[in-house]
């Protein structure tokens, strides 16, 4: 193939923020007609080489041509004029708006709209790309999935022919996959260009024709899809040979430490969110928790560690009834509970303080009289930082600006410092790279070996099977089932996930 | 060729301060042009009011007593801030507490000197509390904006004033004007060094609580609720708790400016006890970055600037609210600056791609 | 006959509150909460008077009114927009602008008068057949030019927040500027215009002060008005039809003190004075107990937007 031939070509990009260079002179080349996967750990720059594509950034150098024309994009408006759309991870739709008007929204209309000849063009295109939406329904309202074929729908409208999806089935069940995968497929043979941003091996192995794979801000290489096999691609993403197994400990013990009985909760409308939980967790086992996001799972965790009022039920810890509870009094009671929230630096940190100040947010409380004694929690800092070799150029440096790997070693370090019986983690590898997850999950069997009993909520379902003694789905605030790790079948979980019960439930 | 804007990383301290620096001159320049404008010489203007400021041993005085109102109520300010409790109600909750202690002064003018002063100040700083655990109140229990609230309840203190200035206050001796009796020398605060003492109260208010936002439990805990409200629950820390306690000292710091106010300035009470102090120390507790320490520098600096306005008012016949807008622009200025601590705007100019001969 | 002239009354008291309170819907809207409605106020106010007074043009005293109301809304858009300032310390540095800003300017005219015949043209202007209905016609239709200019600006806001392809942008703009650019909307065009329009319209509203509800002088004349209108907005829970209604309920509240004086009713005028404000707390308090969707402001409401943050 000639080089700059192609219908996307860009060359030589670079983005630097701040003190990090995200991507140093990067190319990469798409052609039309193509699934072509954007393959590559958590800050190769995937995303930061596609928003400059998409006009979200403005490469500091470089030159990217669309169909053998330079183009320079100031903004998202710029790119979607050249026929580029991107369904970003977090979807760019407002909340309080229908379907139909996250469509209009940015369009150029006379005064007034004609919602008629509007519905009739959006039908076209569903038609086209078999897709199914009720474009009257409130975005609030939607599912996950729905959101992404609304992003999908509103991309084709404005006549994307280049389509860029980041990391597009983080949140889909199995089912969901399934589907957008068929799109894409669909998009393809209509002539669009596909990128599928992407870190899951057998995904870009189904979908894609070509692999692009990214390492550190550099491109490492573009290959055939047929002319490579997942170890290759996982050697060039990672930079060398990596066994990415995790491995699963014999749980040891039948001891039940958490018992939670029809536990109910509502949310601040007034909605019921968790509708009458029943489950037992025993040390040294580790409780996996599967379901699409927002069914519940932020609801059970702060439920647990006393941060969510509830309405009715019971949550045991070694036979003490929790509820009713504040933060305040497991720390002083010694209830030895430790919580790893999903939003590390909303709830577990405060970012802006350094990594003294957030440790002694755990110690203080024990601090005796008027004054807070910051020396211990000095040393503490230090000891962490050896233990889990966290990179930081002090523990007086403000920890918002560490990387994400960083941050979640500061927390997972302060909270397994009391040694705690119980362990909640939610999502506690989001966002981080391979090394770093397969090191905390080694924490995670680490703890499971020492007798901990862990709740670990996640949303890889691969990480789930792999590390979890049993896991329990999670539909709509509803247990629809518990079932054993080694015999889970993915695309029954996906079914569960979706809310379809499993009788067979396994203790 | 376009602008662009990049975020910078951490700057230094004194790169900072330098950023700073340039906005309180470049705050001074435009001032000056529009001085320029009304035919003043701004160098003139600007050298009579530092002249004003600190010309003599009685001006300089007049400037450590307009600092010391500035001071104490930034540090109340600052304790609300630092949880991002908006409060701009120390106005109100001076006059509270300036409403406090006149009682008592106008109650027991027969009182021991110290005894009398010493129940005024715990009378200042109820008033004072009360109005600052209002709003608090709300904000635990609903999350009621504290912002329009602190500032509704400085127009509710107001006409409480008014209306005992004009109605059950009014002095009978004073042939019907309007106004509240003078104290009696025993709810007058003593001077020293030609100030009332009032200037060594806020030293030592100043030294308190910068050891307590810094070093104590409860400051701990209101920096981490200011910076993350779901940290800070779930950390343990009683929000309710610690909002009402955070407003109840500084309502209560804000009411004893009210104290030092009618005992060591005005000697009564009157409409015009805060005189504006309450929305002064709003900007200088924000360029003072919520510093114990730097807060007695910048109201030392804004007290100069009224006390210059006041003498440039006679000089040149400048309205005294020149005072205000030169306050409005230095903190339009800083607030501007902030921008380039953390951004930087590049101009440039991309050179086109050249597509390679190939065969 | 009472309740109508007090009505009457009402609706003339509550239209700098209306004009404002729209403005700053329009302003918050666009996502950007600015605390200087106070000030932009007393900017249009004394600017409005000056020209007023010293031209006898009252078209020009309302167009120089609205320019320094949008004068210092720029001032607070180009901090918060364009230098992603903190929105509520630029508020109120803007409302101490404004202060010190009316009072350099307002310094000799304290007490001044607008001519009788500059009056005349703010005199009320009976509209046909509607004015003929009984009291609502008296209360509602036999007003002066700007009190229907406040109203239609109501109703035209509404229209456009909730009907034109336009407003809808805008609503994007202040729930989720992300979202909202990535539909190739032009963020920072979008909040300048909105914001300066607020500000035209919180500088009319001073200037009705100045110009008709007073017409003297004084120093601070919208005492405090500009916060209950950033109160009534979220009273109105950001809605300008709902505004109208907040606006002349306030606008009653304002005047309840100075009514009742005749009346015999023995308490102080003083005491009376208060009332707006309480009513504001009061109200402030109850919407904040119940909490819904319909209801909420604008969720980006108060932070700044800058696309390559991350």
């Amino acid at each position: 193939m000639k080089s700059g031939s192609a219908f996307i070509f860009m060359k030589d990009i670079t983005k630097v923020f701040g003190t990090v260079t995200a991507t140093n002179s990067m190319s990469f080349e798409v052609e039309k007609g193509e699934i072509h996967a954007l393959l590559g750990e958590n800050g190769a720059g995937k995303s930061t080489l596609m928003n400059m594509l998409s006009g979200i950034y403005i490469p500091d150098s470089g030159h990217i041509l669309i169909d053998g024309k330079e183009v320079n994009f100031s903004s998202p408006r710029d790119s979607i004029k050249a026929g580029v759309g991107m369904i970003h991870q977090h979807f760019k739709l407002v909340d309080i708006l229908t379907g139909l008007e996250n469509i209009m929204l940015g369009q150029k209309y006379g005064l007034f709209i004609n919602k008629k000849l509007l519905n009739i063009q959006i039908r076209k295109i569903m038609d086209k790309y078999h897709l199914e939406i009720d474009m009257s329904k409130y975005v609030y309202d939607m599912s996950v999935g729905e959101k992404q074929t609304l992003e999908i729908l509103k991309t084709l409208y404005r006549g994307a022919k280049i389509l860029i999806l980041d990391e597009p089935t983080a949140v889909l069940t199995p089912q969901e996959t399934v589907n957008l995968f068929r799109i894409m497929i669909r998009m393809k043979e209509q002539g669009c260009a596909v990128i599928f941003i992407s870190h899951k091996m057998n995904e870009v192995m189904e979908i894609s024709d070509r692999v692009t794979v990214l390492r550190k801000g550099q491109t490492i290489g573009t290959l055939k899809k047929s002319e490579t096999n997942p170890q290759e691609l996982i050697e060039k993403m990672v930079g060398r040979p990596i066994d990415l197994s995790i491995k699963r400990i014999e749980r040891i013990t039948d001891n039940v430490v958490l018992k939670v009985k029809n536990l109910r909760a509502d949310n601040e409308e007034g909605i019921e969110v968790l509708k009458g939980l029943n489950f037992d967790l025993c040390s040294g086992e580790i409780l996996g928790v599967a379901g699409i996001a927002g069914s519940g799972q932020k609801e059970l965790c702060e439920a647990l560690a006393g941060l969510y009022p509830v309405k009715e039920g019971k949550i045991e810890f070694k036979g003490e009834d929790l509820i009713g509870r504040s933060p305040k009094e497991y720390i002083t009671r010694g209830i030895s509970m430790s919580f790893i929230p999903e939003d590390r630096l909303g709830m577990g940190l405060v970012a802006s303080m350094d990594m003294v100040d957030n440790i002694l947010l755990k110690q203080y409380h024990y601090n005796k009289g008027f004054l807070v004694n910051r020396k211990p929690a000095g040393l503490k800092a230090k000891e962490i930082i050896k233990k889990l070799d966290i990179q930081t150029p002090g523990v007086n440096y403000p920890i918002k600006n560490l990387s994400g790997g960083n941050i979640q070693k500061v927390l997972l370090g302060r909270e397994l410092d009391v040694s705690p019986e119980l362990l909640i983690t939610a999502y506690p590898v989001r966002g981080l790279d391979i090394n770093t997850s397969l090191k905390i999950y080694e924490i995670l069997n680490e703890e499971k070996k020492k007798g901990v009993a862990i709740l670990y909520i996640a949303e890889d379902l691969d990480s789930l099977l792999a590390l979890s003694d049993r896991i329990m789905v999670i539909s709509n605030g509803e247990i629809t089932g518990i079932v054993k790790a080694e015999n889970a079948r993915k695309d029954q979980i996906g079914l569960m996930m979706l809310g379809k019960k499993e009788d067979e439930y396994a203790v | 060729m376009q602008f662009r804007v990049i975020k910078k990383g951490e700057i230094s301290q004194k790169k900072y301060t330098l950023i700073t620096l340039t906005a309180i001159f470049s705050a001074l320049v435009t001032s000056g042009l529009f001085l320029a404008l009304l035919g003043l010489n701004p160098l003139e203007v600007y050298l009579a009011m530092v002249k004003g400021a600190f010309g003599t041993t009685y001006r300089l005085e007049q400037t450590i007593v307009k600092s010391i109102p500035l001071v104490v109520t930034s540090l109340g300010i600052a304790i609300a801030f630092k949880m991002k409790f908006w409060n701009i109600g120390a106005e109100g909750q001076i006059m509270m507490g300036a409403f406090g202690a006149s009682y008592f002064a106008l109650q027991y003018p027969d009182m021991s000197r110290p005894l009398l002063l010493v129940i005024m100040m715990v009378a200042a700083f109820v008033g004072g509390a009360i109005w600052g655990l209002i709003p608090a109140f709300f904000k635990a229990k609903w999350a009621t904006n504290e912002t329009i609230v602190t500032l509704m309840m400085n127009y509710v203190a107001l006409k409480w004033i008014t209306y005992l200035q004009y109605g059950p206050w009014k002095d009978p001796n004073a042939l019907g004007f309007p106004k509240i009796a003078n104290f009696t020398e025993n709810a007058i605060l003593p001077k020293i060094f030609g100030v009332h003492i009032g200037w060594i109260i806020a030293l030592i208010l100043v030294v308190l609580i910068h050891v307590f936002l810094k070093h104590s439990k409860k400051g701990f805990e209101i920096s981490v609720l200011g910076e993350s409200y779901n940290t800070a629950r779930y950390a343990g820390i009683n929000i309710s708790k610690t909002i009402l306690i955070a407003m109840l000292l500084s309502g209560g710091i804000c009411g004893l400016v009210g104290m030092l106010q009618v005992a060591g300035v005005s000697k009564t009470l009157s409409v015009e006890i805060s005189g504006g102090v309450g929305y002064t120390a709003i900007i200088t507790t924000w360029l003072a970055a919520l510093k114990a320490p730097w807060i007695v520098i910048v109201s030392f600096l804004f007290a100069a600037l009224i006390q210059g306005s006041s003498f440039i008012q006679t000089a040149f016949g400048i309205s005294a609210a020149s005072a205000l807008l030169l306050e409005a622009m230095i903190l339009f200025f800083v607030l501007g600056s902030e921008f380039f601590t953390r951004y930087r705007v590049v101009l440039e100019y991309k050179l086109p791609f050249k597509k390679k001969e190939e065969s | 006959m009472l309740t109508v002239s007090f009505l009457k009354a009402a609706v003339i008291a509550g239209t700098p509150l209306l004009f404002a309170t729209l403005g700053e819907i329009i302003t918050e809207k666009a996502g950007n909460l600015n605390l200087g409605v106070e000030g932009m106020m007393l900017m249009g106010a004394v600017i409005g008077f000056q020209a007023g007074y010293y031209s006898g043009n009252p078209l020009l005293a309302v167009a120089g009114a609205a320019l320094a109301g949008a004068f210092g809304a720029l001032i607070f858009a180009f901090l918060t927009v364009s230098l992603r300032a903190n929105q509520i310390v630029s508020g109120l540095a803007l409302t101490i602008f404004g202060t010190g800003f009316s009072g350099f300017l307002g310094q000799g005219m304290v007490g001044f008068k607008m001519a009788e015949n500059f009056n005349a043209s703010f005199d009320a202007l009976k509209i046909p057949i509607l004015g003929d209905i009984p009291i609502i016609g008296e209360i509602l239709f036999n007003q002066d030019i700007l009190v229907y200019s406040a109203f239609i600006t109501a109703i035209i806001l509404g229209i456009y927040l909730y009907r034109t392809g336009k407003g809808l942008n805008l609503r994007a703009v202040g729930e989720n500027p992300a979202a909202a650019d990535a539909a190739s909307i032009r963020i920072t065009r979008y909040k300048y215009i909105h914001i300066l329009f607020g500000g035209a319209l919180c500088g009319l509203g001073g200037a009705y002060l100045s110009l008709v509800h007073v017409p003297v002088w004084q120093e601070n004349i919208t005492a405090g008005r500009g916060w209950i209108a950033v109160a009534l907005v979220i009273f109105a829970a950001w809605n300008p039809y709902k505004a109208i209604f907040g606006a002349f309920l306030f606008g009653g509240l304002d005047i309840i003190g100075f009514r009742l004086q005749g009346t015999g009713v023995s308490i102080s005028q003083y005491i009376f004075d208060m009332v707006p404000y309480i009513a504001t707390i009061v109200i402030l308090v109850i919407v904040s107990m119940k909490k819904d969707r319909k209801n909420a402001p604008p969720k980006g409401l108060g932070e700044p937007y800058f696309r390559e943050e991350r």
